[in-house]
């Protein structure tokens, strides 16, 4: 097989697929309708085509990448290797299906042009992070995630909006300036930021100072950690669902969450090593807090009445599995971690869309008021079926493949208190997940829903923009775990990198 | 040289071109207000883009004595990549500047010239800014102490007159202090030049790094000097006079003093300290330091109590002046006692995208207050709706202040960051990584109310749109410092002794 592209710059062409529609549309009018859609989808569908040619070319060995000096020493780098792509397809693809979806919720609505600017900006922030080739230009993109997705967090502009806004300003620009702070502090006693497969620090120099390296560890931890929504850090996250439906599915599937589980693989694999991480007992301090910060989110999903507060505990803990299983020292265990970075990344997405399309057409938001809602949005409600099955880990949704490789990973490690973590956790997303699915489908349909738009949609349940992305994410959760044995699925593609060696 | 112009036609020319322009403008007639501004942008422009051809490569400093009187007597003009980066900037942010005050100062030709505040803003503002310009180009390009004390003294002079454009009691006084403030220091580093010169005989800069000045009066010399153009500088504790005279000053009057007229001080500072003296570690360089943190920390605090827009702008110069006195203590912890040459580039690095990014401030915070004819905060609730691009301007230019990427600042901040690092003084990185969160939280502070609906303002006058998109460009610049720094960096490199 040989790579259909070649053309080394395409990572910056990824990169630009998102920016230059994303200032296209600040720069149209409010109410250049037409323009701003097909702006958007051209990006968007653009992106993915992009991206198809980059995985077809890693697949069969080339290499993308592009730099520019900005400073002597540093560099603006751009590298589309195959963990590289485990991460930006999945930005890719969901935010093709988000970008639709939010067509249809928001398009009605009021500062739409800000909106999706800023919402292609997000997502360029989050490519271009995910093909960074080095620790500058991680920071780079990390920190303009953070203003990129503000104006969306905020965007409704009620009270409790910009609140949770400032929180997750606060929250998010304190983290990343400490991680300036640990980069440069990286660079100063490594002498380069580069990320190499297996790390760039070197053994002996950690073996004989692990004090030191640790608190340069820990420096970069916390500033990768509030992103990545561990405990005790992760308390912007549930606050933050007050965004519409879309801005939650991108906070936590497909960008800012998934940009901090990946800040914590890039600092574990790609610059320490995990081998290094592991002796100067980095390693297990992110396991630990991982296996806290799965219980924690769990407990406290447990009793939510909001359903997008639910979904966003769930998150806390369903985003730990990452963290998990990539600082763990065994190959299956970090196939696990990784491969969920995707897993959960669709399950999560789906379930959003979900209580969206709920929230947008019924005016459901409450677990109280879900009453026979399934007998109402069939369709909705058996994505969301899917979807939450599989993050309890039922076969043959995804959530099961990624919870396997964990627990064996975690055997082989020697470590069983992780299979106790991961048992636990499942029982407890049973047992918030399962009554919320038996209420959907059991309980007696109430006689008004609170408050049913006036817009019909023929025999259709909900609006096809909102209905049809949750449909195709679902399925994608589904096939994912059904179709785990090929090459070219999540778990195929992470095994590749893993036994590449490229992590 | 093969072409027929070399670089001492350039280097007169940026210096004599705005020193023309200005007297043109002060004829006062709106034609030749607007013929003053366009020849000494006009100057510049081609003058420093002349030098950028002439320089490079070769011996790092171009020395011309002018009129052939060079050094120990006559007026000598040297350039050295340091002294070429400044001077571009200068060029840059004051044709932003020149050409935002075309607008800011409205349609001049039906004004009463005499009477209103507007009309002797307008009258003045183009004459005296560009006199500045002159002085501030000198300074740059000057090879001896006596001549900067003259341009320093007219730059004083200058930049005084420019805050009581204003004629409200408010600034008279402001521009008073300013002038008094100015006098003084000019007088003490005036006293440190006659110093120098009874010890050394020479006033030379080069001859005087020669002499390799050693003992007690040569150090009082410089600590007068150098007390001297602290205060001009605005150097914590001496920073009193800055917030109210900035704050007082036309909009664009205020851009001029805040991002240029400054570091026109500092950059004396830094010639005496680097180049003829060659300070070494020791307390001199810690105190300049500590006064610096103190500026940093100060600075901050008072920019966040601040209930004005533009002292609010103001208040962040005296912080942000503080970065460039950090500077000192980090650049002397090279290997083996030499100098640290991220210290060095990272903080002209600052000073640079300070230079740009707080005239974009100054300048997208005088179209508020234009729109609105008020200065308080709360008077600009819900601006960001009426003038997005403007409140983008004001964001991008305060971010990069805060360091945050990508930006000047944040290259800056990288490089000062990795300065302090090297050299284990945790204590200085961790009050650049304290600076740049309270320069966030006041940037923010300006950006809630601005974004804020609930209260919005009852008068809106529409702000030219030449004055919003020149804040603009001047922001656009302050993140494209960020993406490319390898040019400005070695240059700055080659000029360190």
């Amino acid at each position: 097989m040989t790579p259909l592209v070649a053309w080394e710059a395409l990572p910056l062409a990824v990169v630009l697929s998102s920016l230059v529609p994303g200032i296209g549309i600040m720069l149209l009018g409010e109410e250049a309708q037409r323009a701003r859609i097909t702006l958007n989808l051209l990006g968007a569908v653009a992106k993915v085509v992009l991206v198809g040619f980059m995985l077809q070319g890693v697949g069969a060995g080339a290499s993308y990448a592009w730099r520019f000096t900005v400073l002597p020493g540093l560099e603006f780098s751009l590298v589309g290797d195959a963990l590289a792509l485990l991460f930006v397809t999945l930005s890719a693809v969901l935010w093709l299906v988000t970008t639709v979806y939010a067509i249809g919720y928001l398009e009605g609505g009021e500062n739409r042009r800000r909106f999706f600017s800023f919402f292609s900006l997000c997502v360029t922030a989050t490519t271009g992070l995910a093909m960074a080739g080095d620790l500058f230009t991680f920071v780079l993109f990390y920190e303009a995630l953070t203003w990129a997705t503000y104006p969306l967090v905020v965007h409704r502009g009620t009270p409790e909006a910009i609140q949770a806004g400032r929180r997750y300003l606060v929250y998010t620009l304190v983290s990343g300036t400490v991680l300036v702070l640990g980069a440069v502090w990286f660079q100063v006693e490594t002498g380069g930021v580069a990320f190499q497969p297996g790390g760039v620090v070197d053994p002996e120099a950690a073996a004989a100072q692990p004090g030191r390296y640790l608190a340069l560890f820990l420096v970069l931890l916390a500033g990768a950690s509030v992103k990545a929504a561990l405990f005790p850090v992760h308390g912007w996250l549930p606050v933050a669902m007050v965004a519409p439906a879309p801005v939650s599915a991108l906070l936590h599937a497909v960008a800012v969450v998934k940009a901090g589980a990946f800040a914590l693989i890039r600092l574990l694999h790609s610059l320490f090593g995990i081998e290094v991480a592991s002796d100067i007992g980095a390693a297990g301090i992110v396991a630990v807090l991982a296996a806290v910060t799965i219980l924690y989110g769990s407990i406290r999903a447990l009793n939510q009445d909001d359903l997008k507060r639910l979904l966003a505990f769930s998150t806390v803990s369903q985003l730990s599995y990452v963290a998990l299983g990539v600082a763990l020292l065994t190959p299956t265990a970090q196939i696990g971690g990784l491969v969920h970075l995707v897993h959960q990344g669709i399950m999560k997405i789906t379930l959003f869309f979900c209580a969206g399309l709920l929230a947008h057409t019924l005016g459901v938001k409450k677990i109280s008021q879900m009453g026979g809602v399934a007998r109402r949005m069939p369709l909705t409600m058996m994505a969301f079926t899917v979807a939450a099955l599989g993050m309890i880990g039922i076969p043959p949704v995804a959530g099961f493949l990624s919870k396997w490789y964990l627990g064996v990973g975690a055997m082989e490690a020697g470590m069983p208190w992780v299979v106790g973590v991961l048992l636990a956790s499942s029982l407890l997303n049973a047992a918030y997940f399962l009554p919320v699915i038996r209420t959907a489908y059991l309980d007696a349909t109430p006689d008004r829903w609170p408050s049913e738009g006036d817009a019909r949609f023929g025999r259709i349940e909900a609006d096809v923009r909102l209905l049809v992305p949750a449909l195709v994410v679902a399925l994608l959760a589904l096939a994912s775990g059904v179709f785990g044995g090929s090459p070219w699925s999540p778990l195929g593609w992470t095994e590749l990198i893993v036994g590449r060696g490229d992590l | 040289m093969t072409s027929g112009l070399d670089s001492i036609h350039w280097m007169t020319l940026v210096v004599l071109g705005p020193l023309v322009a200005s007297m043109v403008a002060l004829a006062g007639t709106p034609r030749t207000l607007r013929l003053g501004l366009a020849l000494g942008v006009g100057s510049v422009l081609v003058g420093v883009g002349g030098l950028w051809l002439t320089f490079g490569g070769g011996d790092p400093v171009l020395r011309n004595p002018l009129g052939g009187w060079g050094a120990p007597l006559g007026i000598d003009l040297r350039l050295d990549g340091l002294a070429l980066v400044m001077l571009t900037m200068t060029a840059l942010v004051g044709a932003a500047i020149s050409l935002y005050s075309t607008a800011y100062f409205g349609d001049i030709s039906f004004l009463p010239l005499r009477d209103s505040p507007a009309g002797r803003g307008a009258r003045f503002f183009a004459p005296l800014w560009l006199l500045l310009w002159s002085a501030l180009n000198g300074i740059y390009l000057s090879g001896d102490l006596f001549n900067l004390y003259v341009l320093i003294e007219i730059l004083g002079l200058g930049a005084a007159a420019l805050v009581t454009l204003a004629v409200t009691p408010k600034a008279t006084v402001a521009g008073m202090r300013y002038l008094l403030v100015s006098l003084v220091g000019s007088l003490a580093f005036l006293m440190g030049v006659a110093l120098l010169y009874v010890v050394a005989g020479t006033l030379s800069l080069e001859l005087l790094a020669e002499e390799g000045l050693q003992g007690p009066l040569p150090a009082a010399a410089l600590a007068l000097m150098t007390v001297g153009m602290a205060a001009k500088t605005a150097l914590f504790p001496l920073h009193a006079w800055l917030p109210p005279a900035h704050a007082a000053a036309p909009a664009p009057g205020s851009a001029v003093l805040s991002a240029l007229v400054v570091k026109g001080s500092f950059y004396i500072i830094v010639r005496l300290w680097v180049d003829v003296y060659g300070v070494g570690p020791g307390p001199a360089v810690f105190v300049l330091g500590l006064l610096g943190a103190g500026a940093i920390l100060w600075g901050s605090i008072l920019a966040l109590r601040q209930r004005s827009l533009k002292r609010l702008v103001a208040y962040s110069t005296v912080a942000q002046l503080g970065y460039l006195f950090v500077m000192f203590p980090l650049l002397v912890s090279g290997d083996g006692g030499g100098w640290n040459v991220d210290a060095w580039t990272g903080g002209f690095y600052h000073a640079l995208s300070h230079g740009v990014a707080k005239a974009a401030m100054f300048l997208a915070a005088g179209s508020m207050s234009y729109a609105v004819a008020r200065d308080d905060l709360s008077a600009i609730s819900g601006i960001a709706h009426r003038l997005p691009m403007t409140f983008l301007a004001f964001g991008l230019g305060g971010l990069s202040l805060a360091g945050i990427p990508p930006s000047g600042g944040f290259v800056a901040k990288w490089l000062l960051l990795r300065a302090a690092l090297a050299d284990g003084g945790w204590g200085w990185a961790l009050l650049l990584t304290l600076g740049g969160l309270l320069t966030l939280a006041y940037v923010l502070m300006v950006l809630r109310y601005a974004i804020d609906r609930t209260d919005p303002p009852t008068t809106f006058r529409p702000v030219p749109r030449r004055m919003e998109w020149t804040a603009m460009g001047l922001a656009l610049l302050s993140v494209l410092l960020g993406f490319r720094a390898v040019e400005i960096t070695e240059l700055l490199a080659g000029a360190l002794p």
